[in-house]
């Protein structure tokens, strides 16, 4: 719609017009996503929560999706933007199935095509405010990569995305090794979560977990972590540290 | 195939139900020199017979590189050729940069084709003279197609377009059912040998074809002068008698000496000069 806004530069207008269509912040957010490879494919754990702002608002968002028949995609970041980037990716593997010629858009190209379009959003500083995960196997090679929210993107054995750079990496660095089997990966994927349950104000207590290998997908039911609150710490959580205000004691 | 009051537009259709500006298209393929091409599981070869415009010129370029895995031959009208091939280079290198992985030759051809129908559906445009071999890599292995001016495209084992193909066709007909599992070195041969059925009898020397492979393993490339000869001279036997000016050929490797093969060297023409081509 078009409105007349006086504003003191030159070209006046079509600049306030193009100032409330940009993503300025985000809104509904998801927080980490962790992943890793493991002998037959790859694992990605996420949670359900949707937060607005502090408040856990929403808490049955699914943040891991299957994307065609070899790639798992997870987020973290704006929900709506998710959704967007969901609705490209189906036109692509659309189009892709329509050719019905033997050839199929695999992890990598996924990551690629992903990569090209949060670059070039980001560029037109109108950026959809997710950090992707995509993870897949096609002819036996597993593939897991990451792309942020201005472009940024590589591949690794595991990633994490949100609190999960600075709560999961360090466990995922010392603890993972190639090869492991599922229910290690799942041990180890769990261990990652139960310190960002613990940590991570944003997450809630009810995830997820798929799994990809050649096969196919499978996400899990939702579930949640056993957690112990019993600590001795959390008992007096300001001993040590009681500062001047003595209402807490 | 003869003039008609139909034949002018190439969106007028005739009582019969054909477009004759399309078929005449097709046979301005036919008037450019051979270009062949063969496949087998692994790996793709196409050559061509070099032409040139005069004993003066170097030859034209018939085969160009689309892409580490695509390659194509051209036969007809050599400017829209030219143009087409930077068509499927431009294609092929989007592709690339998106997705960080080669376009499936099967979905290039397709988009070839399709711009090659445009151009039978416009009163204001004209059909590509050009028939191209192209011959590629995808998921499910090598592949030869050939796109033809009517924006039809065809899967081959192996094929012949241009001037004098159908001798080629006639030797690649009775051996394209070894192709498939050839080695590499074996459809190299065959397809400069099929080469050699276009010329009719001229002497065949490596100056006067080009050959390039392609494979699973192996980027495009040009084979160089040295390695046509090579192969050659394991089929040919020169026969000197009339060849005063002494051309690359050197003396036969009597080690090989396929005996019989090359005898008689021109079957037909008694001395063509070797610089008419």
């Amino acid at each position: 719609m078009t409105f007349t806004v006086p504003i003191d530069n030159g070209d006046s207008v079509k600049i306030a017009e193009e100032e409330s269509q940009r993503t300025l912040y985000p809104y509904v957010t998801g927080t980490s996503i962790v992943a890793i490879k493991y002998k037959d494919g790859v694992l990605m754990a996420s949670d359900m929560g949707g937060s607005y702002g502090s408040t856990l608002r929403y808490k049955n968002i699914e943040r891991v999706k299957a994307i065609g028949k070899h790639s798992l995609l997870g987020a973290s970041g704006e929900i709506s933007d998710f959704q967007e980037i969901l609705r490209y990716l189906d036109e692509l593997t659309l189009n892709d199935n329509m050719w019905d010629d033997g050839n199929s858009l695999g992890p990598k190209e996924i990551h690629n095509y992903l990569t090209r379009v949060m670059y070039n959003r980001r560029n037109k500083f109108n950026p959809l405010w997710n950090t992707l995960v995509l993870g897949g196997v096609k002819n036996g090679k597993s593939y897991l990569g990451m792309v942020s929210m201005i472009g940024v993107s590589f591949e690794d054995d595991h990633v994490a995305t949100g609190f999960g750079n600075h709560l999961a990496r360090p466990i995922l660095r010392d603890e993972w090794h190639a090869d492991l089997s599922f229910e290690d990966g799942v041990k180890l994927l769990e261990k990652c979560m139960r310190v960002l349950l613990y940590r991570d104000r944003s997450a809630i207590n009810k995830l997820q977990i798929a799994k990809i290998t050649e096969e196919g997908v499978t996400v899990s039911q939702p579930y949640s972590l056993k957690t112990f609150w019993e600590f001795s710490s959390f008992h007096n959580p300001t001993a040590g540290a009681e500062g001047s205000c003595r209402m807490l004691s | 195939m003869f003039r008609n009051q139909y034949d002018t537009d190439v969106t007028t259709w005739s009582p019969t139900g054909r477009l004759f500006q399309v078929e005449y298209a097709m046979e301005a393929v036919k008037q450019g020199s051979a270009a062949i091409g063969l496949r087998s599981r692994s790996h793709v070869v196409l050559a061509c017979v070099n032409k040139a415009q005069s004993e003066l010129s170097s030859h034209q370029r018939k085969i160009f590189k689309v892409d580490d895995h695509i390659g194509v031959a051209i036969a007809g009208l050599t400017a829209d050729g030219r143009v087409l091939s930077r068509y499927m280079r431009s294609e092929s290198i989007n592709h690339s940069f998106t997705y960080e992985s080669p376009l499936p030759v099967g979905r290039l051809v397709v988009h070839l084709a399709d711009k090659a129908q445009v151009c039978t559906q416009r009163s204001w445009k004209r059909p590509y003279g050009v028939g191209l071999l192209v011959g590629g890599l995808d998921e499910s292995g090598a592949h030869l197609y050939y796109n033809c001016p009517s924006g039809n495209y065809f899967e081959y084992q192996a094929f012949a377009i241009g001037s004098r193909s159908q001798a080629a066709k006639t030797y690649l007909e009775r051996r394209f059912e070894s192709f498939q599992e050839s080695s590499r070195e074996d459809l190299i041969k065959d397809a400069i040998m099929a080469i050699r059925e276009t010329l009719q009898g001229e002497t065949l020397k490596s100056s006067l074809c080009t050959v390039s492979v392609l494979g699973v393993d192996e980027a495009f490339h040009f084979l160089d002068q040295e390695s046509i000869q090579k192969v050659i001279d394991t089929f040919e036997k020169v026969p000197e008698e009339e060849e005063d000016a002494g051309e690359g050929d050197a003396e036969p490797e009597a080690a090989t000496g396929a005996a019989g093969t090359g005898e008689q060297g021109g079957s037909g023409d008694q001395d063509v000069a070797p610089m008419e081509i």
